[in-house]
């Protein structure tokens, strides 16, 4: 059965003081896989994503989230995206629950579901000890965890996760990745994740496309990647020696 | 609409937890108390003697205690608790990240200006009317005299007046709050707003009147135009705008808002003998123009920040 394509972009291109911060970016990720979004800060990762939610206008191009367009109809795309931000800021007075529960609110959850969404969240984040100590309180894995936790309240269709695991120790790293992979299983979330931590991306993503200063120079299945461009098979290869040689070409 | 209510409730639990809240409240409680209680005790030794004194309990609030009435008080600070309500609205949520969360909830980005405009205004509506109620029952108990229906309906159109005031002055803040990114600067701007349109525009009005009308010692024609110019320039004070539109709501007393009134002899003589004061109808009337300014002020404030905030980039950083 040939995939269905859940997000689709085309020529998207966004300029700051005329510069291309995205430039002609056409790719797609399909239905339920997980998809990592590599390439060196500042290539334009965060700025497609907000795009394709519909918060920042793209100077010219145009994307298509589950069928609506994000410029158009904002509020229905981020009706079924769920997005974890880089350096995720929270309201620090309030509780773990109190967060969660504004979170259902805005998303118009009716209070039974919230509630059940909301206990089954801080279990599966591991946050039931502390999910009535304020945010201040807390340490920066337990806030990354309450930021998956919000996306779990919202149980959206596509996922966005921006730099999840930066500045995290391995062990949270560890367990932030295993969220990853439960919610694309259990929950049949479309995960985009973008992050620099190869060596994770690699053992969760299904197809990874790497951009380098707004353009896309690769996109697909890392296996097919690797065999193009290093000339060797599965399991040999890393997802780091992959991304070298195509950051090396596109820095000459 | 939702996501409006649940921002304005968030925003109002916030408040009333804030430190800042507390802190103003107590001083505004104070104050308040304070010069009703001063006013209250002239009021007792100026009325000695007086035959047949009208809106006495009005008087209460503007007849000043220590050093101002009540009515003035608010004119003059009330401001400060609008601009504090709201100088770090949008910023600090931006500063702290909070913001392109928000906003990647399918909320219209105008429900959040408008919740946590609405939740300072409640905030702004409580302070007033609580300190109405707090003077009003003071002077009940101070003064022995029971407010009539006149009276109380002069009350109210005050109160509202003074809510649309504030409110102003909140929705100004939070312009500053959008168009400033760093929460000390839309403070310190919101502040050198409130000063110059309080205190610094009136001798600006007076040097701009004097050079344009540079010899009005002797010709009252050009006296009287020298005054209009003065009060046209003091006009863009929202100060002055309310004060304008509570003097004969407030006093029935006061016949005009002018500072300047060119009379003759006999008028003078009359207007001595038949000092009565206005009724509500009349003072309403008088002081309509500056209510109906006021409020399109609020309004234009209001518009323009709708228009900055919608245009505004969500970086994340």
């Amino acid at each position: 059965m040939e995939p269905k394509i859940i997000i689709q972009t085309k020529d998207l291109t966004k300029y700051y003081e005329n510069q291309a911060a995205v430039d002609h970016l056409t790719f797609s990720v399909q239905e339920g896989e997980i998809f990592g979004f590599l390439g060196p800060n500042g290539a334009g990762k965060t700025t497609t994503l907000l795009m394709l939610m519909g918060l920042t206008e793209p100077s010219a191009g145009s994307a298509n989230v589950m069928g609506i367009n994000p410029t158009r109809d904002a509020i229905g795309v981020k009706r079924h995206i769920g997005y974890l931000q880089e350096n995720m800021g929270f309201y620090r007075d309030l509780t773990a629950f109190q967060t969660l529960k504004f979170i259902a609110d805005l998303n118009d959850v009716s209070e039974d579901i919230a509630n059940d969404r909301i206990h089954s969240a801080i279990k599966t984040v591991g946050l039931e000890n502390s999910s009535q100590k304020v945010i201040s309180a807390y340490s920066r894995g337990m806030r990354q965890r309450l930021g998956i936790a919000e996306v779990l309240v919202k149980e959206p269709k596509i996922a966005f996760l921006d730099e999840p695991t930066l500045g995290l120790d391995p062990d949270t790293t560890n367990r932030i990745i295993d969220l990853i992979q439960w919610l694309s299983r259990e929950k049949k979330m479309t995960i985009v994740i973008s992050s620099h931590l190869l060596y994770q991306v690699q053992r969760i993503c299904d197809r990874v496309g790497i951009m380098i200063n707004g353009k896309m120079v690769a996109c697909g299945e890392m296996d097919r990647l690797a065999e193009e461009k290093l000339g060797i098979g599965k399991e040999e290869y890393t997802l780091e020696a992959l991304y070298m040689k195509y950051f090396q070409e596109g820095d000459a | 609409m939702n996501g409006m209510i649940t921002i304005y409730k968030k925003e109002l639990a916030d408040h009333f937890t804030s430190n800042r809240f507390l802190i103003l409240f107590a001083l505004i409680a104070m104050v308040s108390l304070i010069t009703a209680y001063m006013a209250g005790l002239n009021l007792a030794n100026s009325l000695e003697g007086v035959a047949k004194p009208k809106f006495v309990f009005l008087l209460m609030f503007t007849s000043s205690g220590v050093q101002f009435s009540l009515v003035q008080f608010i004119a003059f600070f009330g401001p400060l608790i609008g601009l504090m309500l709201g100088f770090d609205t949008i910023n600090r949520e931006r500063n702290e990240g909070t913001l392109s969360k928000l906003l990647s909830q399918p909320i219209y980005r105008d429900a959040v200006i408008n919740g946590k405009f609405l939740a300072g205004l409640t905030i702004i509506v409580i302070m007033v009317v609580s300190i109405i109620l707090v003077v009003t029952g003071l002077g009940l108990t101070m003064i022995g005299v029971v407010p009539g229906i006149e009276e109380i309906l002069r009350l109210c159109i005050y109160v509202i007046i003074s809510i649309f005031y504030l409110a102003f002055w909140l929705g100004i803040s939070i312009l500053f709050s959008i168009v400033f990114r760093n929460v000390a600067t839309s403070a310190l701007a919101a502040l050198a707003f409130w000063i110059f349109f309080s205190f610094f525009i009136y001798l600006g009005a007076n040097a701009v009147a004097s050079a344009l009308v540079p010899e009005a010692m002797n010709d009252s024609g050009m006296m009287v135009l020298k005054a209009k110019i003065e009060k046209g320039i003091a006009l863009m004070s929202p100060l002055q705008l309310y004060t304008d539109s509570t003097a004969t709501i407030i006093d029935p007393m006061r016949r005009t808002t002018r500072a300047f009134i060119q009379v003759g002899m006999m008028e003078r003589l009359s207007m001595s003998r038949f000092s009565g004061p206005l009724p509500l109808t009349q003072s309403a009337l008088i002081v309509l123009p500056y209510i109906i300014t006021l409020i399109a002020a609020s309004m234009i404030c209001f518009a323009i920040s709708y228009i900055v905030f919608m245009r505004q980039e969500i970086r994340s950083l």
